[in-house]
């Protein structure tokens, strides 16, 4: 992998961003809205008190950390997007830039994209809800690292499915994580699920992360194991992905589908 | 010396099928470096596809392709680097100004004095003006020229342009053409260039492969294929040919 290249595919999402006030918003738009409405939900259920000690801090953290699995996968898939939208797909194959570059690109501008929303996610939590996510001390980091690790792979698999089938299947980009949302284990422990359903939340790195989260937040054990499962199942996840992508465009190279990105 | 004994592009046996359908069929031609060649066929000849299979965007089916001496996909980053492309079906990101297009680009072809050379670039397409304008807001016949110095930035030594007055007026693709004729002496450039304007073919090109339904028609000069087919003008053969009237 040539690092001049990287960089210079790297500024050319940069320069879009800083030339796009829109796009720049609309990073912050949805996440915002949603820490606001689930943030006072659970202030006002927290009055109830209850038996669910730690309510405010497991949902309003679990919404941060999903926002960064999200906006990660997000930051991959549309940075293929843009160039399919603006046809510049073309310029870049017939250019020395390897596929590697690409992605290595892609995951680049999804590290920048995920530190600016969270900044303001983790900003709000902390100044209208008084919840500092960093009470989770050194294991944030290694859950949000996690996290931005599987929307890699979920951005590169998604990726390759628009690659696959066209334009058409852009909205693929913003909706097919949220697939998996009701068994990550988001906002509520694995052992809520259905017998059946709970193999399926296992083999989803996100629910070991999440499960690990409420564990620190608890101030239980150390989530080792849950973070080992979190981080095995991700390195097998991007190895898929990155085999789907490379047969994927080798597929499209057979059927000329490169040339028709758009239709 | 070796410039002339090795071609710029060699194609041999060239096939590409897709499905049932034969887009190009058993095609095989050369390319002698700092040559104009144009591809020249009706709609669906497989042009587009053989372009394609040089750049590395379409796999071939069969048949063996050699750029200044390399082979996908071995060669395919040394080969990348030193050609180009350019297409009416192809764009820059809009909201990028000409000098972000053109910096991203020079990165990506590893030009080693980047600025020097996107200003040489803009004041020889008289762009110099509209380096801080996003290209969205040129007029096409601007973006065209836009387009060609990204095509040039790397100083190709071979040029690959698909139809690329295609959206033009008169004017501005007379201005293109001449253009690229001044980039092309000045470098030796190869340049491998398909167009439907049968006018600018006999203007621009040393040779032309005729292809039909995937298939070689004929090679040769202007003045070969026009005697090959006892007609004046190059439209004529294409009208000829097109109508059947040469089977
Ligand atoms: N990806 C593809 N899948 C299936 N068939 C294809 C594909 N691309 C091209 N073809 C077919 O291959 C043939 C050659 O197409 P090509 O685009 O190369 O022609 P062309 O000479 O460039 O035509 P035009 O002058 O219209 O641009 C056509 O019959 C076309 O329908
Ligand atoms: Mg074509």
């Amino acid at each position: 992998m040539n690092p001049r290249r990287i960089l210079g595919l790297t500024l050319r999402y940069f320069y879009l961003y800083r030339s796009s006030v829109p796009r720049l918003l609309e990073q912050l738009y949805w996440p915002v809205v949603d820490i606001m409405v689930w943030g006072f939900v659970t202030l006002y259920l927290s009055r109830f008190e209850g038996a669910l000690p730690n309510f405010l801090a497991y949902f309003l953290g679990g919404l941060v950390l999903w926002d960064i699995l999200f906006r990660s996968q997000i930051g991959v898939s549309v940075a293929y997007l843009e160039e399919v939208w603006s046809r510049n797909l073309l310029n870049l194959f017939v250019s020395p830039l390897r596929p590697s570059e690409f992605l290595a690109a892609s995951v680049a501008i999804a590290i920048m994209r995920v530190a600016f929303t969270t900044c303001v996610t983790l900003a709000i939590a902390w100044w209208m809800y008084d919840f500092s996510a960093l009470v989770m001390g050194a294991w944030l980091w290694a859950f949000m690292g996690s996290l931005v690790l599987m929307g890699w792979a979920m951005g590169i698999f998604i990726s390759s499915l628009i690659m696959r089938f066209g334009q058409g299947a852009e909205s693929l980009a913003w909706g097919l994580i949220f697939l998996i949302q009701p068994v990550a284990a988001v906002f509520y422990p694995v052992s809520v699920l259905p017998a059946v359903l709970q193999p399926v939340s296992a083999a989803i790195p996100a629910s070991h992360v999440f499960e690990g989260m409420r564990q620190v937040l608890d101030g239980g054990a150390a989530p080792v194991h849950h973070l080992m499962m979190a981080y095995s199942l991700n390195l097998a996840y991007m190895i898929g992905a990155l085999l789907f992508f490379y047969a994927t465009l080798a597929e499209a190279k057979r059927e000329g589908r490169l040339l028709r990105v758009g239709e | 010396m070796n410039q002339q004994t090795t071609p710029a592009v060699s194609v041999r046996h060239l096939t590409k099928q897709f499905g049932d359908a034969l887009a190009v069929n058993d095609l095989s031609f050369e390319v002698a470096a700092g040559q104009i060649y144009g591809l020249l066929g009706a709609n669906g000849a497989g042009k587009t596809t053989t372009l394609a299979m040089l750049l590395n965007l379409i796999t071939p089916t069969s048949g063996e392709i050699s750029i200044l001496g390399e082979q996908y996909p071995a060669g395919r980053e040394r080969i990348l680097s030193r050609v180009n492309f350019s297409s009416t079906y192809v764009s820059l990101p809009l909201r990028l100004t000409v000098w972000e297009n053109l910096r991203v680009f020079a990165a990506l072809y590893g030009i080693k004095r980047p600025k020097q050379r996107i200003h040489e670039m803009v004041e020889r397409f008289e762009l110099t003006y509209a380096l801080k304008t996003r290209v969205g807001e040129l007029s096409s016949g601007q973006k065209t020229r836009v387009y060609l110095a990204k095509a040039l930035l790397n100083d190709p030594e071979v040029l690959f342009l698909d139809e690329p007055t295609a959206s033009l007026d008169p004017d501005m693709a007379d201005k293109t053409r001449t253009l690229l004729l001044q980039a092309q002496q000045e470098r030796g450039m190869t340049v491998l260039i398909t167009s439907h304007n049968m006018a600018e073919m006999e203007q621009l090109c040393n040779r032309l492969l005729f292809i039909d339904k995937g298939k070689r028609l004929m090679e040769g000069t202007v003045v070969e294929i026009r005697e090959h087919f006892g007609q004046d003008s190059l439209e004529d053969v294409f009208l000829h040919v097109a109508r059947g009237e040469s089977l």
